[in-house]
């Protein structure tokens, strides 16, 4: 398989006005995977599976992930004039991340045995605008797995034939995939509770909380 | 019947019972169950309904595929909350006299998914459980000392008085209400009148 700069380069030259960027894996497995907008998502879907020397003809799966609200700290190296010579320091700098919901896509290729291309899509808030593109209408066995993920995540995805939850009832009032999600306080005795049920189980019980 | 006399007239070739012996004879001897399994314990019911393990010597191996002709309803598995309102319509849709065996810690009480979101805390909160199988999952073996257990249950039961099979008793309800679906979770959460967990003493409370 091509690497995905390769990959990004081809789809920049064939769908015009599209960019998909890398977003490297700093893990020792390097799973790097490329993250289109939601308006280009499904051009990119289509020239993945359709392009001759790729054939992303299998979508084996699709998740969704929530990224809470962050605050990253990234080094940066400096040059100032100190005592009228210019030296270089390392300084830390805090930027804030507003959080997103993201979909990812593993695809392969039967017809050329390679794979997993990870592709991914990123909503523009947690709240509001939950949309993303669908790519059902690309590969149909994401047709299930995207209604899990607006089941448990929240997820919408425009496009989708018939988006309904999946696993909870229709009814249920929250998404709880998401790391905010609180559920309701319906604790019930445990005789050895531990770690996050004890937390529950001093939450319920107070009392034996502060002994 | 007095047990020597009855132990005597044998010995001449004479049988002698009672009609309760027989009526529970009866009903002991072919308790069919409902074929329905919710997870990994339906394997082991399986596994139980097959040649090595043979259910079949204990009467129950015909598996109903409608509850209008089953007795006896395994809960052989996690219920989770939305599929619990259809397993209570099933246990009203199969006619009297009949049993529930909650098998495996799910069904028990909700097991390792217990303090999750989306799992019952136990099937005994909707239905009258009359045998726990504790396992994760059990055993075929298990099971079959369930049905072995539930046959001794049956044969023990008068038919008049106290303790008379439900069946037998005019007031006692021939169907548990179907919970529903709220925002959060089941509605009601627990049959009031079935589901009484003893009062949980805390011993260090303040």
């Amino acid at each position: 398989m091509e690497t995905l700069e390769q990959i990004a380069a081809r789809i920049a030259a064939a769908v015009p006005g599209v960019a998909a960027s890398v977003e490297t894996n700093p893990a020792v497995r390097a799973q790097s995977s490329l993250v289109v907008g939601r308006d280009h998502a499904l051009a990119v879907a289509r020239f993945l599976r359709d392009e001759p020397g790729l054939q992303f003809d299998y979508c084996s799966n699709v998740t969704g992930v929530d990224w809470l609200d962050a605050t990253l700290k990234e080094k940066v190296r400096v040059k100032r004039v100190v005592d009228g010579a210019e030296q270089e320091f390392e300084e830390t700098v805090e930027r804030r991340r507003p959080g997103y919901l993201e979909a990812a896509y593993h695809l392969y290729s039967m017809a050329l045995r390679h794979g997993p291309l990870i592709l991914r899509q990123r909503t523009a808030n947690r709240v509001e605008d939950t949309r993303l593109a669908s790519l059902t209408p690309i590969w149909r066995s994401a047709e299930f797995q995207e209604r899990e993920a607006f089941d448990l995540f929240g997820i919408v995805f425009t496009g989708h034939p018939d988006l309904r939850r999946i696993l909870m009832w229709d009814g249920f009032a929250d998404f709880p995939m998401r790391k905010d999600y609180v559920e309701p306080d319906d604790y019930e005795y445990e005789p050895t509770p531990h770690d996050a049920v004890l937390e529950k189980a001093r939450r319920h019980y107070p009392v034996e909380g502060a002994a | 019947m007095d047990e020597g006399l009855r132990s005597e007239l044998s010995k001449q070739g004479v049988f002698t019972t009672t009609l309760q012996e027989l009526y529970n004879w009866g009903r002991r001897s072919s308790v069919w169950p409902l074929n329905f399994g919710l997870a990994c314990c339906a394997i082991e019911m399986i596994a139980a309904s097959m040649s090595r393990w043979d259910i079949a010597r204990f009467g129950a191996e015909v598996f109903r595929p409608s509850p209008r002709q089953a007795d006896l309803m395994i809960v052989a598995g996690t219920v989770t909350k939305k599929m619990a309102p259809m397993v209570v319509r099933l246990y009203n849709q199969m006619p009297e006299p009949k049993y529930v065996i909650a098998m495996g810690a799910c069904a028990i009480s909700g097991g390792p998914f217990k303090q999750g979101y989306n799992v019952l805390k136990g099937i005994d909160r909707y239905l009258p459980v009359d045998l726990h199988i504790p396992g994760c999952p059990p055993k075929p073996e298990a099971l079959l000392h369930g049905i072995m257990k539930l046959q001794e249950k049956i044969a023990a039961q008068p038919l008049t008085g106290d303790g008379r099979p439900r069946h037998l008793q005019a007031d006692a309800p021939a169907e548990f209400p179907v919970p529903a679906y709220g925002p959060y979770d089941l509605t009601p959460a627990k049959n009031e009148t079935l589901w009484r967990p003893a009062a949980l003493e805390r011993q260090n409370a303040a």
